[in-house]
């Protein structure tokens, strides 16, 4: 709260110190988001972290090696063997422009970082400058001491930490900083209607979508609060320049993003946008009628309008409706259905719902991830509504949808996260406000009592009246009033400075004024222990958050999850099989050899061994994926003949069993199964359970014991400790000596985390066994026609 | 044995080829003893000759000369002699050796010729040690085993030393790793005694003698072959010389066959795979700080360092084991204080560091050394004690303008005799040490500059824009209307005055008071509603005002209202009060207009606050 309103007149060179405090405070809250997520460096190292941040790395290599025009056109033959996959028109190209051109700036000022420096710290800066993007929306809405303290919290909330610790080089990283910063410009345009800001607000826009696919979210709040405002008759003409050059320019500008292209315009995720745009055009139409006409006129006009408007509505919502019924999936996106119907995916698609993230979060997961904000959101709306402006009715919004989408899905409490924050701002805000006023009164007045009693005594006691009628209409909310006087306040501090400067007589004027209003304020006062003990609260409810914050960003959510670690009697262990195995395939086998293992370790592979992968994070094509848990799920046979049809050389699979790593591909086994039999329904879920349960151990069916995945992890596994005892299943497994015949261990790394196999070469044909020969030609040949569209089974 | 036969088959072939030749040097090789020294995978030969001059002319040089087999692979010569006869020999003085290429003799051989420190009168006689260390000739045979099989590896060799002259006396010894002999070459003079074979002694052979030996044995010895080895050395003049290796490791013994089991490598140590590279040790210079070990894809966590004041250990263990044919890349890195490596003489500066890599053992390929020097620096050159290829590249690095020279050094098949100080010369001026600090100063310092004037300037582009204009417009109303609101909080507050007076008229009673406060109010009025007037007449007819002017016109309407009920009321008051009408009469005629006031005082308040927000 560096210019609190009651410091006003004494004038230029205290609110010069204000702004510069303020500055100094946006500095180190900047700092203080960059460096709390550099845990994972110094517990770490400085790396790349999970599955997708290394496609991204693997994306920016590349974009700096060969320039933005070979990106546009990079068409990866490195992964969806033998599909591949057009990389420039299929990624959200921001974080990797992004990054990119930061290496580049920095070549060119001869700063020698590498491109994975640049990658692994590209999240931490991007958090400094979504803190200060959160300073300015909350400044929008409700004055700089409200911003200050949302970008404080803005800069440490857990769920966004979770997303931009160092080295998680992914889009949201990015993403919720444009977010912000297109909020923000959109705000900014609402308070001035400034051509200026629309046009930023649709460039910030852009860089949305570049960024993230999480701006429909963006594209569908903007023109619900723009409905709200048109509803409860607060349109303006400044809401007009808000949101017209946004829609139109935007929807350019996005459809210029090739990932978006057409979309922009096709998919229903838009149409809500366009909808509002022909509103508010008409609605202005209407208010520029009401203005020329006189008021009989209009109620003619506006009954002739709305006979033709209705008739024309229904032939565009026709229109509509023809064209959303004609596209597929009805012009939604599977992840986006399952926005709106949170049972969507787990019902119809078994890729999607295999995604933890995907998963609806649960509630102690609300308070891992936002903490005490989560209480002091409801005083935040409170604030809003008193009094509602078009800024606060927008965080309402805000606030209001994203909690609903978050408890659709884990991955959006990211969204609710700077609305949390900003929310809490305001309430943290208003809080101290009112308190620190209240002391500062009841210390001023025990001063004021002897010094100013003889000058004023007169106007004091004449005010008194007045004072009291206004404080019976505010005595209810106290914290309303300050946010009312706020504002106001601020602007007549600058306008008193001009005023000062023309007449020095009014400046006497003006201090009474003021006066008067501290008079106003002195009876909506808590008394001095009361607010005394709310701020000792208020500090302890904030130390308890940093606190929390602080344990978060070290211990939850700073692994690399390719490096773990276990602290145990003799010091700390470290596991890093991940890169061993990886390391290894990136420097004995061929270049052009292909490597099979399930979806989640196709990024790292083509990262970090560089080799072809079949499937990989990038889910695009569930037949692909399918054909693999397939393959995984057959016995050793028709899985070699599988992965001999893709030309697979290698087969990688990750096995926790040995050290308790639990998720390994056996646990993740089921889906493999479930998605192998949505397309190949020879593969029954059943097959593998027994009376419904999953198990490995000596009660498990045939079908699972003789699975491919089950053989190669477990493969002379029993030799270890003469049992065979799994320590993540905490059992002994079923089938304990058997042999491959069709595979060969190749690696197995310090940890048995991860077993990569070869397949052995095709044997020679007997000419005796011409039967049996034909039997194996026939298999191949229809196990070609798998990759094709016929979805039969083929075995 | 089919690889060492073809070999033997060469070495016929370059025999009869030899005999067609004549020795044509007086010189005799009067004795000899080789020692070849077989233990790791570098094969290092000492042998000790005795030259003889029987001839009559002075002989300054010795020819040494090698088949084309062993020469391609020979990584190092160096040849001394020690001052001093018998048993008292202190230091050795290393003699120059050149490569030459005499007339008359075989294509397949290589010689190389020693410059004796004096020359060779008739009858004199001299003794030189020559130290040849070979690279890449142990043959790993068979050339594929598996994880559990021991690694064997094949040696071959001539039993008679090769040489233009005349050798009376000769012998030769092999010493191996290990007992463990596959076979080898029998004579009827070799003994095999514990690890060690011995040949000879054989005497008085012409020139160009030679029978092909072949020893077959075990070697569990990792075979560390660096194929590119590159070291970038890096002067700070801050203090700092910092190192970073970029290795290309390969095992270079027999290649895997078959999977590798982890099983078996854990836990069943005769099928664990000897010959596998476990670890490898590098010793550093003492003092070495910042170690680190990486490769492209982030820290490598298994290493572990010791330091003392004379050497820092460092032991690295690649991410997996390495057998035969595997490979991996990594990349070392340490810094070492500048005064330990850096002196100057004669006003120039130099770096004085070893040429080698600072692991044991090993083999290198191909080696790269850069010299990074500050900027600035000039006058470079650089001293190595063998032959190297020499360049020099520009880098460029933080905060550079012109960038560093760098200084290469290339050489290949490097073995760890390698290992000598090498020297870089170069002039430095200390004052360039502040180019990058000033640069930094300088480059904020206008950046706030900058800063300074762009918000001390205008920077709207036309003083008569229209949207300048109306910008300017705007303030301007904006200022009136705060005037008027200014004026109207005065009024207010004169209103306040004049009920103060009324109510102290009815506690005191004192109606001259009250009267002076009415016509003060009367006069403050005036003045203010003079006040009011052009400012009014501004707002009406500035366009940039339409919006506000209705609510402003509004607020003077209903404030002058109240103005007017005001001084009724207080008229009637006092009046009544003069009049000594009853209190609660004055109060019932007062009530209508209070009630009026009331609702007016509220409709000028709500239009303040909407004024406000303008």
């Amino acid at each position: 709260m560096a210019a609190s309103p009651e410091t006003a007149p004494s004038g230029n060179l205290r609110s010069a110190f204000g702004g510069v405090f303020a500055l100094f405070i946006l500095l180190l809250i900047g700092v203080l988001a960059f460096s709390i997520r550099l845990f994972s460096v110094i517990k770490y190292e400085s790396v790349i972290h999970e599955f997708d941040p290394y496609f991204n790395y693997r994306v920016t290599q590349f974009l700096t090696k060969n320039g933005i025009y070979d990106f546009w056109n990079w068409f990866d033959d490195r992964t969806w063997y033998p599909l591949g996959r057009v990389i420039g028109g299929t990624v959200y190209p921001g974080l990797t422009l992004t990054a990119g051109s930061m290496w580049w700036i920095l070549h060119a000022l001869n700063i020698p970082l590498s491109v994975e420096t640049v990658c692994v710290f590209t999240a931490p800066v991007f958090s400094a400058n979504a803190a200060w993007a959160t300073y300015l929306l909350t400044k929008e809405i409700k004055g700089n001491g409200a911003g200050l303290t949302a970008a404080a919290l803005l800069a440490m909330v857990p769920s966004y930490i979770s997303r931009s610790v160092a080295g998680s080089y992914d889009n949201e990283a990015v993403a919720i900083f444009a977010l912000i910063f297109t909020f923000y410009l959109y705000i900014k345009t609402l308070n001035t209607g400034s051509l200026f800001y629309a046009t930023l607000n649709a460039l910030a826009y852009f860089y949305m979508v570049c960024s993230w696919g999480g701006y429909t979210f963006i594209i569908n709040l903007i023109p619900m609060h723009v409905l709200l405002c048109i509803v409860t008759g607060r349109y303006s003409s400044r809401l007009y320049i808000a949101y017209a050059p946004l829609v139109v320019l935007g929807t350019l500008l996005a459809s210029l993003v090739p990932v978006v292209g057409f979309n922009a315009v096709m998919t229903s995720e838009h149409f809500a946008s366009f909808l509002v745009f022909i509103i508010i055009n008409v609605v202005a139409l209407v208010y520029y009628i009401k203005g020329i006409l006189s008021p009989k006129m209009f109620k003619v006009a506006v009954a002739l309008v709305l006979t033709i408007g209705i008739s024309i509505c229904v032939i565009v919502i026709g229109i509509l409706i023809a064209l959303v019924a004609s596209s597929p999936t009805k012009g939604w996106s599977g992840r986006s259905l399952s926005l709106l119907d949170p049972t969507y995916a787990s019902k119809y698609i078994p890729i999607i719902a295999s995604v933890s993230e995907h998963q609806p979060p649960t509630w102690p997961s609300y308070f891992m991830d936002i903490n005490v904000l989560a209480f002091l959101v409801p005083a935040g709306i409170i604030a809003c509504f008193l009094p509602l402006s078009d800024a606060s009715s927008f965080m309402v919004l805000y606030i209001v949808t994203s909690v609903y989408f978050s408890g659709v899905m884990v991955r959006l409490m990211l969204v609710l996260a700077p609305a949390a924050c900003i929310m809490s701002g305001i309430a943290l805000s208003e809080a101290f406000d009112a308190l620190t006023r209240s002391i500062k009164f009841q210390l001023f007045k025990s001063i004021e009592t002897d010094s100013s009693a003889a000058e004023d005594v007169n106007s004091e006691s004449s005010t008194t009246e007045n004072d009291m009628k206004k404080a019976d209409k505010h005595v209810a909310a106290v914290k309303a009033e300050d946010a009312l006087r706020e504002r106001p306040s601020k602007k007549n501090r600058k306008k008193e400075k001009e005023a000062m400067e023309k007449a020095p007589k009014e400046k006497e004027i003006t201090e009474k004024a003021n006066a008067k209003s501290q008079r106003a304020k002195r009876l909506l006062v808590l008394p001095l222990e009361a607010s005394a003990v709310a701020i000792l609260l208020l500090i302890i409810l904030g130390a308890f958050y940093v606190v929390h914050c602080v344990w978060a960003a070290a211990e939850a959510y700073s692994a690399p999850s390719i490096v773990l670690t276990s602290r145990s009697h003799d010091g700390l262990h470290v596991f890093d099989d991940f890169r061993e195995a990886y390391a290894w395939l990136r420097h004995n086998t061929e270049v052009d050899d292909k490597v099979a293992s399930w979806w989640d370790y196709g990024y790292q592979t083509t990262a970090m061994a560089n080799r072809t992968v079949i499937v990989d994070n990038n889910t695009w094509n569930n037949t692909h994926i399918a054909t693999v848990g397939t393959a995984m799920s057959s016995p050793e046979k028709p899985a070699w003949e599988i992965f001999n049809s893709l030309d697979v050389k290698y087969v990688l699979v990750v096995f926790g069993g040995l050290v308790g790593y639990p998720s390994d591909d056996i646990n993740k086994f089921l889906w493999m199964v479930r998605i192998g039999g949505g397309v190949f329904p020879h593969i029954k879920e059943p097959d593998y359970l027994r009376d419904g349960q999953y198990r490995i151990d000596s009660q498990a069916t045939p079908t699972m014991l003789n699975c491919l995945m089950y053989k190669l992890s477990y493969f002379r596994f029993v030799e270890t400790d003469g049992k065979g005892f799994d320590r993540v299943r905490r059992t002994e497994i079923g089938k304990k000596y058997f042999k491959l015949t069709h595979f060969e261990e190749v690696f197995t790394t310090h940890h048995w985390m991860v077993r990569i196999y070869k397949l052995k070469p095709p044997k020679n044909r007997i000419r005796g066994k011409t039967k049996k020969s034909k039997s194996a030609s026939k298999t191949s040949t229809s196990s070609k026609r798998t990759d094709g569209k016929s979805k039969k089974n083929p075995w | 044995m089919a690889a060492s036969t073809s070999l033997r088959f060469a070495f016929v072939l370059f025999w009869i080829s030899v005999l067609a030749s004549t020795a044509l040097s007086d010189l005799v090789i009067s004795k000899i003893d080789r020692r070849v020294d077989l233990t790791s995978q570098i094969v290092r030969v000492v042998s000790t000759l005795k030259v003889e001059n029987r001839g009559h002319d002075t002989v300054s040089e010795v020819l040494l000369p090698f088949p084309d087999i062993q020469a391609k692979n020979m990584a190092y010569l160096k040849s001394s002699y020690h001052e001093g006869k018998g048993k008292g020999k202190q230091s050795a003085i290393s003699l120059p050796v050149t490569l030459v290429h005499p007339e008359g003799m075989p294509p397949e051989l290589t010689f190389y010729s020693v410059s004796l420190p004096r020359g060779l009168g008739k009858g004199d006689s001299f003794t030189l040690d020559v130290l040849t260390v070979f690279a890449h000739s142990l043959k790993p045979f068979p050339a594929e085993i598996t994880q559990a099989d021991a690694q064997l590896v094949v040696y071959q060799d001539s039993a008679y030393y090769i040489s233009p002259y005349e050798v009376k006396v000769q012998t030769l010894a092999v010493r191996l790793p290990s007992g463990r002999v596959e076979s080898y070459t029998k004579y009827p003079s070799t003994k095999l005694v514990d690890s060690e074979i011995k040949y000879g002694p054989f005497e008085n052979l012409p020139p160009f003698s030679y029978i092909p030996i072949a020893v077959h044995f075990e070697s569990s010895y990792p075979f560390v072959v660096v194929q590119e080895l590159e070291r970038e050395i890096e002067i700070s003049h801050w203090g700092n010389v910092q190192i970073t290796e970029h290795y290309n490791l390969v095992h270079g013994g027999a290649h895997i066959k078959g999977g590798f089991s982890r099983i078996d490598y854990q836990s069943r140590p005769p099928m664990r795979g000897e010959s596998s590279i476990r670890h490898l040790i590098a010793r550093l210079p003492p003092r070495a700080h910042s170690v680190y070990y990486r490769d492209e894809i982030g820290n490598i966590s298994t290493s572990h360092l010791w330091a003392n004041s004379k050497m820092t250990h460092f032991e690295i263990e690649p991410r997996y084991p390495l057998f035969g044919g595997w490979r991996t890349s990594f990349t070392i890195g340490y810094g070492l204080p500048l005064r330990d490596f850096l002196f100057e003489s004669d006003g120039k500066r130099f770096l004085n560091t070893t040429f080698g890599c600072p692991i044991n053992e090993i083999i290198i390929d191909h080696l790269i050394v850069k010299v990074v020097l500050p900027e600035g620096s000039k006058e470079i050159s650089a001293t190595v004690p063998f032959i190297t290829n020499q360049w020099q590249e520009v880098k460029y690095s933080h905060l550079d303008i012109v960038g560093r020279p760098v200084i290469v050094l290339e050489k290949t098949n490097v073995v760890p005799e390698h290992n000598m100080h090498f020297q870089v010369y170069y002039k430095f001026n200390n004052l360039a040490l502040l180019m990058e600090p000033f640069l930094l100063i300088s480059g904020f310092f206008f950046l706030f500059i900058a800063c300074i004037v762009y918000m001390h300037t205008d920077m709207s582009i036309s003083k008569s824009s229209a949207s300048y204009l109306a910008k300017q417009q705007l303030d301007e109303v904006r200022a009136t209307v705060q005037q008027v609101q200014n004026i109207i909080n005065r009024v207010l507050s004169v209103h306040n005055k004049l009920e103060t007076s009324l109510r102290d008229l009815s506690r005191t009673g004192d109606v001259q008071s009250c009267k002076a406060v009415r016509k003060a109010a009367d006069g403050l009025f005036k003045d203010l509603a003079k006040e009011l007037k052009p400012l009014l007449g501004f707002l009406q007819s500035s366009p940039q005002a339409s919006q506000i002017w209705p609510k402003v016109e509004e607020l003077v309407a209903k404030e002058k209202e109240m103005q007017e009920k005001l001084m009724a009321k207080h008229s009637t008051v006092v009046d009544s009060f003069e009049k000594k009408h009853a209190k609660r009469d004055v109060e019932n005629r007062v009530a209508s207009i209070e009630q009026k006031l009331a609702i007016l005082r509220q409709e000028v308040d709500e239009l303040l606050d909407t004024i406000d927000d303008f």
